[in-house]
């Protein structure tokens, strides 16, 4: 990893891990235990056997032997890519953002990397893949008396060519243009666009939540009842799709063996699946979806490997044109600090742009945006027709909303 | 090969010592740091009436900082083998960038070893009893009207970490952290509302017994949320509880006092100027890691360097800001020890450590009585900030009307522009609390121990986001 601090090369970074997993059942309890930096297995397998005494039940079986769907998680361009080639791609971001915005300070990361999964079970399961990465991003900020304006975007990608360092250095010079003036905006409901980084800092959160296979089965999702059912506007679908080439959250299967694939999870808005792991699935009396991810370390838990909104038919400009008074929110922080459960979002917006008579003039400041996804998203005024990955988990349009709750200094 | 366990029965300290001196020594750079580290914790997750996951863990790794020419080069491993080759690759790493070349601010060489000294140390209680406690808790919660669900997080662990440097320094230190997060889920029909509790410690697992009262109490917490209704946005005089306006002071202000941030952004030293006005006389906020038996306590940084008290903020008047060695030596300030990593897969970079408000000489009741209408703030959810712009959450909130704690509100989302803010506050409290749940996070590194603190505070012109 090469890093960037205030548009200077600071650091460059090699990390080399490795860790094991071991799950266990005995006298029909669940063990769990985990090691890094290799050497001793007997401690692992103690581990495992001490926390099987106090685990919870084993409701499931491992899977057994099966032929797993190919899907492209590797390309050896990255590793073979030499550390100058890649301060080689930082500086040329750098120059060209600066070009734009001369005092501005950029933080850029430029990371590559190379991982490889095994996985073995009982059942007599085995398998293994090979995954490379490679990511750019920049987070710029630029200070004005005490004034702070923040961008950021990134690019991931398992292949190195589908990076694209310009585009990614275009799209934080629109924000700079965008936010070059500051504009009010006062208290009330407002039609928001969130763009594709607006969706995955403000909306994705809640929803994220409200489709975890556990959060449907102890019946705290708001969408328990709901598969079957209309809960979204019409034009709304959505995905998980661990099965997309080179997506930095694709593989063939996930961390208990079970095979990936493509699931929808909202279809012309209505609710269709949710996202189970084996024990999730068994104890709900449905099959694994292949989302069962060791995601923050600990046993799999269901989880998601990419999301894709549906391109809808509305050009950005079109719907910029289309409002008289409304905001284009980029980012939000703390936006996950409220209900999210029960789909509330909420938060400061750190990157936005106000709208008047269909056009952009200028950056909103000290504004709070509050709201809840099932209503944002039971109407939408449009679709964007043109997605993009943020993340690289997130692959989305930008989505048009109607009154959404502002507030602001001064009410 | 040489393999882990590092500070196993294999390795004798003056074994370290000497295989740690001999790699670093003879390399082309002008310095080189060592990181070991051998850590286990536990973990146990419930949710609702389920026993979601018990686990154990152990990771053992290393790495290697290298500095040339004012850039670093940093290499993180797992098994040891090869150290040398591992310090060669970091000071070719560094080579790549050339910098301007500077002199890190220096510091004694320090050799010293650190224990942990724990009444009742969290990682030697039998796993039982860990469980027992908390099947008791989570009955509670679930026993009580309208709490459809709960979740359990209790994680403890140990760090033993061994630092040693090309100027000869050599520390080891052992630190555990414990940190307990209850929450009650309450639903009826669609409605959703949660309250919670987080709390920790250095490892003292009393910390976490008799919290029997307070599970009851969120549980009834969250079930009265979902007949609460949501507070009108707006600006409001608002009176935060210690643990919210110490979640302010980190998020807030404690995140603009590290350096990392201001030492090459011109812009933003012209802010952070010592000794500008950024408070009344009442204001004091302090940087402490070396308060015993805190989360974010400790003797030696990352670096090595000796942890001492720092004022951001004095009399109202901003005073000094955390550093690293780098930053120190660009600034041309004083090295505060606050470089710290949150595990041997990365580099240190400047933290906070126990950051609170010092008292002031307001009582409660004096500082409610003055408001018209207002809001009154309890209890942390969560916080972030952009340097000048912060927002943080609070778990609990009750409506403030003719001096009188009101009507019980739906969570409340704060945010403001912190210089604005700091010097909206008009009351400083006379009863400071530290608060131990929670971590921080920044530059991926999270969750990283520390604690909060401060009296009650209130600020006028808030903004209250509701719907």
């Amino acid at each position: 990893m090469i890093q960037f601090e205030a548009s200077e090369l600071k650091q460059v970074q090699t990390k080399e891990s490795s860790s094991t997993a071991l799950r266990i059942f005995k006298e029909g309890r669940i063990g769990f235990a985990t090691a890094s930096g290799g050497g001793d297995v007997e401690a692992l397998v103690d581990m495992a056997v001490e926390t099987s005494q106090f685990g919870g039940p084993a409701s499931f079986q491992f899977p057994s032997c099966q032929d797993y769907s190919e899907v492209c998680t590797f390309s050896p361009e990255p590793e073979k890519m030499a550390m100058e080639t890649m301060v080689e791609i930082g500086k040329e971001l750098i120059a060209k953002v600066k070009g734009h915005t001369p005092d501005i300070l950029c933080d850029v990361q430029i990371t590559k990397g190379t991982s490889s999964v095994s996985l073995i079970n009982s059942q007599g399961d085995e398998g293994g893949y090979d995954k490379s990465f490679f990511g750019l991003s920049l987070e710029g900020i630029l200070v004005r008396d005490t004034d702070m304006l923040w961008v950021e975007d990134s690019e991931s990608s398992c292949r190195s060519d589908l990076v694209r360092v310009h585009e990614l250095a275009d799209r934080v010079i629109w924000q700079l243009e965008m936010a070059k003036e500051k504009a009010a905006v006062s208290t009330k409901l407002l039609p928001v666009i969130f763009t594709p980084i607006g969706v995955a800092s403000a909306l994705l959160s809640p929803l994220v939540l409200a489709f975890n296979g556990k959060s449907v089965l102890e019946g705290t999702s708001p969408l328990e009842d709901k598969l079957g059912k209309q809960v979204f506007d019409k034009k709304l679908s959505l995905w998980d799709d661990a099965t997309i080439a080179y997506g930095v959250g694709s593989y063939p299967f996930d961390d208990e063996g079970v095979s990936s694939q493509r699931l929808p999870l909202v279809a012309n808005g209505v609710v269709t699946n949710f996202l189970y792991d084996l024990q999730t699935a068994a104890l709900a009396g449905k099959k694994s979806t292949g989302n069962g991810r060791r995601t923050g370390g600990g046993s799999p838990s269901p989880a998601i490997s990419s999301l894709v909104v549906e391109k809808g038919e509305v050009s950005f400009q079109e719907m910029v044109k289309d409002m008289k008074e409304g905001l284009i929110v980029e980012e939000v922080i703390g936006a996950e600090q409220g209900n999210i459960l029960g789909g509330d979002f909420g938060g400061n917006i750190l990157l936005g742009y106000k709208v008047e008579n269909g056009e952009i003039v200028g950056r909103v400041k000290d504004t709070m945006i509050a709201g809840n996804v099932y209503q944002v998203l039971g109407e939408l005024r449009g679709i964007g027709q043109a997605a993009r990955w943020v993340g690289g988990i997130l692959q989305t349009p930008p989505l048009y909303c109607s009154d959404v709750s502002i507030t602001t200094k001064g009410n | 090969m040489q393999t882990f366990p590092l500070f196993g029965a294999k390795a004798t300290i003056r074994g370290m010592r000497d295989l740690i001196a001999e790699a670093l020594k003879g390399h082309n750079a002008d310095y080189i740091e060592a990181h070991f580290e051998e850590s286990q914790a536990t973990s146990i997750t419930y949710r609702g009436e389920r026993l979601e996951e018990i686990s154990r863990a152990r990771n053992c790794g290393g790495n290697i900082r290298a500095l040339v020419q004012g850039s670093w080069g940093f290499v993180s491993f797992s098994r040891l083998d090869g150290l040398r080759d591992k310090v060669a690759l970091a000071v070719e790493e560094a080579k790549l960038a050339g910098r301007e070349p500077f002199n890190l601010f220096p510091t004694k060489p320090v050799v010293d070893t650190v224990v942990s000294q724990l009444k009742r140390d969290a990682t030697t209680i039998p796993l039982a009893t860990k469980k027992e406690l908390l099947d008791n808790y989570n009955d509670i919660m679930l026993s009580s009207p309208k709490v459809q669900s709960s979740r359990i997080n209790y994680r403890d662990g140990r760090r033993q970490r061994t630092f040693a440097n090309s100027e000869g320094s050599y520390i080891e230190q052992a630190k555990t952290d414990l940190a307990l997060r209850l929450t009650a889920i309450a639903r009826e029909d669609s409605e959703v509302q949660q309250a919670g509790l987080s709390l920790g410690s250095n490892g003292e697992f009393s910390a976490v017994e008799g919290l029997h009262e307070q599970a009851r109490e969120i549980a009834r917490r969250a079930a009265a949320l979902l007949s609460a209704p949501q507070v009108k946005g707006g600006e409001y005089t608002v009176i935060l509880d210690p643990i919210l306006a110490g979640t302010f002071a980190h998020e807030a202000f404690g995140h603009l006092s590290e350096s990392d941030h201001v030492y090459q952004n011109e812009d933003l030293r012209r802010i952070m100027v010592l000794g500008k006005g950024f408070g009344g006389k009442h204001l004091n906020i302090v940087d402490n890691p070396t308060i015993s038996n805190l989360r974010g306590s400790y003797k030696y940084d990352d670096e090595g360097t000796s942890a001492k008290k720092t004022y951001l903020i004095r009399e109202g008047v901003l005073e000094g800001r955390l550093h690293s060695r780098e930053t120190a030596a660009k600034m041309a300030e004083t090295a505060t020890g606050n470089a710290r990593a949150i595990n041997h897969l990365f580099p240190p970079i400047v933290r906070m450590s126990n950051t609170f408000i010092e008292p002031g000489s307001v009582s409660f009741e004096e500082m409610l009585g003055d408001v018209e209408e207002g809001v009154y703030v309890k209890n942390w959810y969560g916080g972030t900030t952009s340097l000048e712009m912060f927002t943080f959450s609070a778990g609990e909130a009750c409506m403030i009307r003719r001096g009188k704690l009101a009507e019980l509100l739906r969570p409340v989302v704060l945010t403001g522009n912190v210089f604005t803010t700091l010097h909206n506050i008009d009351a400083i409290g006379t009863d400071l609390e530290m608060n131990q749940g929670g971590g921080c996070g920044k530059a991926g590194q999270a969750p990283l121990p520390v604690s909060t603190g401060s009296p009650h505070i209130r600020i006028r012109h808030c903004v209250v986001g509701g719907r």
